[in-house]
């Protein structure tokens, strides 16, 4: 049976299982004075089953669907002949896709070697078997576990308690899923990091002042040699982003400020939701928006007054991102303004000031770390930001503050190095990790003083 | 500033005198900070309608497609199909000659090979397919002359659309002179039509923009959010339900708690990193599935979602709990029986903002290899496929003029989806949510 089809005969079982521990509960506590004579309630014990015909056979299903294939292939390898198993690691990838790929067809290439048709007969039979067999071992263990479950109900089994204590496991398991993915993200992008840095210096990657990531396929070859530094990307990212915050933070600030301390309730109400619609606005939108609109009006515009502004210009993507995080800036804003507390406006009134006056000099400052904080994780957004980059910003890694520039940023160059054919393992594609293993951390530590501060700041007025 | 002064000469002058001296210079910073704020939300607003005016205007012409009147005669020999009941010979046969045959009569002024291959290009490649399906549909059509809607051509469809009633400013592209005339003799005989497009909601992406449609890439966002949904909102809840309801105060708590919130802000791309060296390097999954585009998304939007079903378990007061503890019910009950139907509105709320957002995400599923050309429409979580958002990056790429309305199409139809998720979402937290 396949896999799927597996999971669904499993759902049964577990459904049977569930009535048949109810049943027996009920069956069992009519010898000792009928249901109210039992510890839990029938379902209780219906549960119980169903957690020992379940948990035990699908934790080995997953066990065996994740591992086989590897087995399998090892099997595989043993019984090439001795000259193949020396292959390197890429040749060896490519005839295990050959014989995998004639295994599933059926139908024999031109001019296949004998070895790897007959790879190709053994893996089908393997993979039959493994199949074949996790059937049988998952469909077993789940009907003994019921067996031994049914065994197990008496009136005194604490049934409630042994259910509710899987219950608070499971949930536990789904909270720690933030942790695994963390765990996840270090080790994937670290891993492959190091393996970059084992043929890239440390030093010429985090202090280097060219990025041409292409390198020479041939040692004669002129031009490539490959120059991974990483300082032009991470200039261009902040270029980017200073031009987004430029428009962001006044314009998401003002409008919080407006909103909440000027604006009727209905005036309110109306045009929150409508900002919010550009929270809303997936970015490769924003991205279409900013290559096929912003960028050509602000090259025509800067032609008007003479400028020569790149097609590809940071400005043009720097407004569109800018534009896409109003909304962010606004809404953080708004949530710590209102956390200002009424009787210091009301203090601040009472001597006199006018109502800018007051939120000028009273309510900003008091928000004030709020505030930084909101913009921190704005930033963090603003650097993190793929879509509009990709499709607006630039491919050549320039090392220039003007605006009218092409840049190119951090991960522009991930995604451009990851689409598309990759070689495994050469430092070209290594470095996208390397500039994943950085993008973590800098956006990682400015959401941790993000955060920090403002908690500190909620402290203070709670 | 005024007030300083205020303070310092309060005993010399008449305050009030200082005080009035300045209010009108006050009144007018007043009033300029009202107009910053109002400019804000203005410039705000006005980027709102015009992102949705150029989109839209961009894109309504593709909901239209020109069509191409033709005289085709169903001509057996040419066809070379001698025996009518027989699928393959139907199949086999070269219907695009036909087409060729009919342009040929009608414009007889095509002479020599390149007049030909251009009054060729009137037509799209695909048009054949229809041609057959025609005589599928109805065999009896062998041996007639037969007037048929034929799809044009993305170059003709492009100026026809951009073309005033009058001729005057059309948009040539890549046609030539003769082409356009041949163009205009068409239009002049009311043999050239704009229907509603059905191709583009019906058919896979194609390299020919009248042939290309965002079937293929709906389908594929459809398996990928259905994976999303189905691991990250019971997933969600559970974590949810574990830190409001069971969680000690310690460091460990603590610790969990961190992660959700830092990884609510990590970048998309780098879950795209992590699925690409986790699920397709360590696990060995295939690139371009809806699984493993859905594993990624999961864990992408499994903050947000915590997040907010916390927010929505915080809601419930406590005395619910308190009142079904006190009647013996034990904790399971309470978080299962009361606490979480209570809660269930704002935690819909939530879920369904976070799958938008899911929805409308494209750099994770670049990383993983979703941004194929795949033309097959998918028919499942393991068929290779792309999505719609990364489709529209696909588009948005393409020289050919017509791709730029179909991609502001696709992006109409991506908006139209996103808006009436979070219009459910407002819907059920007005109907549903329940204040305490």
């Amino acid at each position: 049976m396949s896999t799927s089809m597996l999971l669904l005969v499993g759902l049964l079982l577990i459904a049977t299982a569930f009535f048949v521990g109810r049943n027996r509960s009920i069956s069992v506590s009519a010898n000792h004075g009928g249901i109210k004579n039992l510890n839990s309630l029938p379902s209780y014990y219906g549960a119980l089953t169903a957690l020992w015909c379940g948990i035990p056979s699908l934790i080995v299903l997953s066990l065996w669907v994740l591992f086989d294939d590897y087995f399998i292939q090892q099997s595989i390898i043993q019984m090439l002949p001795a000259a193949q198993q020396q292959l390197a690691d890429n040749d060896m990838r490519l005839l295990l896709n050959t014989v995998g790929n004639i295994a599933a067809s059926g139908t024999n290439g031109l001019n296949t070697e004998p070895y790897i048709i007959e790879a190709a007969a053994r893996l089908n039979e393997l993979n039959a078997l493994s199949q074949n067999a996790i059937t049988g071992l998952f469909i077993l263990l789940a009907v003994a576990l019921t067996f031994f479950a049914w065994l197990q109900i008496k009136p005194k089994l604490r049934a409630r308690v042994q259910v509710e204590r899987a219950f608070k496991g499971l949930l536990l398991l789904c909270a720690s899923i933030a942790i695994f993915t963390t765990a996840g993200i270090v080790l994937s992008v670290l891993f492959e990091s190091l393996k970059f840095f084992q043929s890239v210096p440390v030093t010429d990657f985090l202090f280097g002042m060219e990025w041409s990531p292409q390198m020479a396929l041939r040692a004669d070859q002129v031009g490539s040699s490959g120059a991974f530094g990483s300082i032009p990307l991470f200039a261009g990212t902040m270029l980017i982003s200073l031009i987004a915050m430029l428009i962001a933070v006044p314009a998401g600030l003002m409008s919080a400020i407006y909103l909440s301390e000027y604006a009727a309730p209905k005036v309110r109400m109306a045009v929150k939701p409508m900002l919010e619609v550009l929270a809303g606005i997936p970015t490769v939108v924003y991205g279409f928006f900013a290559a096929l609109t912003v960028a050509p009006f602000v090259r025509d515009t800067g032609g008007i007054f003479g400028l020569d502004v790149s097609s590809e210009s940071a400005l043009a993507a720097g407004l569109v991102m800018g534009v896409m995080i109003i909304p962010f800036v606004s809404s953080l804003s708004d949530d710590v303004i209102n956390a200002v507390p009424q009787s210091l406006r009301d203090g601040s009134f009472g001597l006199g000031a006018t109502k800018s006056e007051t939120i000028k000099k009273v309510v900003i400052p008091a928000a004030l770390p709020g505030i930084v904080g909101g913009v921190l994780l704005a930033v963090s957004r603003a650097i993190g930001e793929t879509m509009i980059v990709v499709m607006a910003a630039g491919l050549a890694a320039n090392l220039t503050a003007n605006p009218l520039e092409s840049v190119t940023t951090v991960t522009v160059q991930i995604v451009k190095l990851l689409i598309g054919d990759q070689e495994f393992n050469s430092p070209k594609t290594l470095s996208a990790f390397a500039l994943g293993l950085m993008l973590f951390l800098i956006t990682l530590i400015l959401n941790y003083v993000a955060l920090h501060v403002v908690k500190k700041y909620r402290e203070q007025y709670e | 500033m005024s007030m300083n002064t205020v303070d310092k000469q309060t005993n010399k002058t008449n305050t009030i005198d200082l005080v009035n001296k300045n209010l009108a210079k006050r009144y007018r910073a007043e009033k300029r900070f009202k107009a910053y704020g109002i400019a804000a939300i203005l410039f705000g607003l006005s980027c709102v309608v015009l992102l949705f005016t150029d989109i839209i205007g961009k894109g309504h012409s593709a909901f239209l497609q020109t069509y191409v009147y033709l005289e085709v005669e169903f001509d057996p020999e040419s066809l070379e199909i001698d025996d009518i009941s027989d699928p393959g010979q139907i199949a086999r046969a070269d219907y695009t000659g036909l087409i060729r045959t009919a342009l040929r009569e009608q414009f007889t002024d095509a002479n020599g090979r390149r007049d030909r291959r251009s009054l060729y290009a009137l037509v799209s490649n695909g048009a054949g397919f229809n041609l057959r399906e025609k005589l599928e549909d109805d065999p009896t059509l062998l041996n007639q002359s037969v007037g048929v809607w034929l799809l044009a051509d993305d170059d003709v469809d492009t100026y026809y659309k951009s073309r005033n009633d009058d001729g005057s400013e059309a948009f040539t592209g890549r046609l030539n002179e003769k082409q356009i005339n041949w163009v205009e003799t068409l239009i002049a005989n009311e043999h050239l039509v704009k229907r509603f497009n059905t191709t583009f909601f019906s058919s896979g992406d194609s390299r020919e923009p009248e042939q290309a449609g965002i079937l293929g890439a709906m389908m594929g966002s459809l398996f990928t959010l259905l994976v999303t949904i189905a691991l990250s909102f019971p997933i969600g809840i559970a974590a949810a339900v574990y830190l409001e309801e069971y969680a000690p105060k310690n460091k460990f708590t603590d610790f969990i708690e961190v992660n959700i919130n830092n990884l609510a802000a990590v970048p998309s791309i780098i879950f795209g990193l992590l699925g690409l060296s986790i699920f397709i390097g360590f696990f060995e999954m295939h690139r371009s599935l809806p699984l493993v585009g859905g594993l990624v998304l999961t864990l992408m939007t499994l903050p947000t979602i915590i997040i907010s079903s916390r927010a929505a378990i915080k809601s419930v007061p406590p005395s619910i709990r308190d009142a079904a503890l006190g009647l013996g019910a034990s904790k399971m009950q309470v978080v299962l029986h009361h606490v979480l139907p209570l809660a269930m509105p704002g935690m819909l709320t939530g879920a369904i903002i976070g799958f938008a957002q899911a929805l409308g995400e494209t750099a994770p599923l670049l990383m993983i290899g979703m941004v194929a050309f795949i033309v097959d429409i998918p028919g499942g979580v393991a068929d290779p496929a792309t999505a719609l958002p990364v489709q529209i990056f696909l588009w948005s790429d393409s020289p050919e003029r017509a791709f730029v309305e179909r991609t502001s199409a696709a992006i109409m139809v991506l908006l139209a989806f996103l808006i009436s998720m979070n219009t459910l979402a407002i819907w059920l937290r007005k109907r549903l949510e329940r204040r305490w």
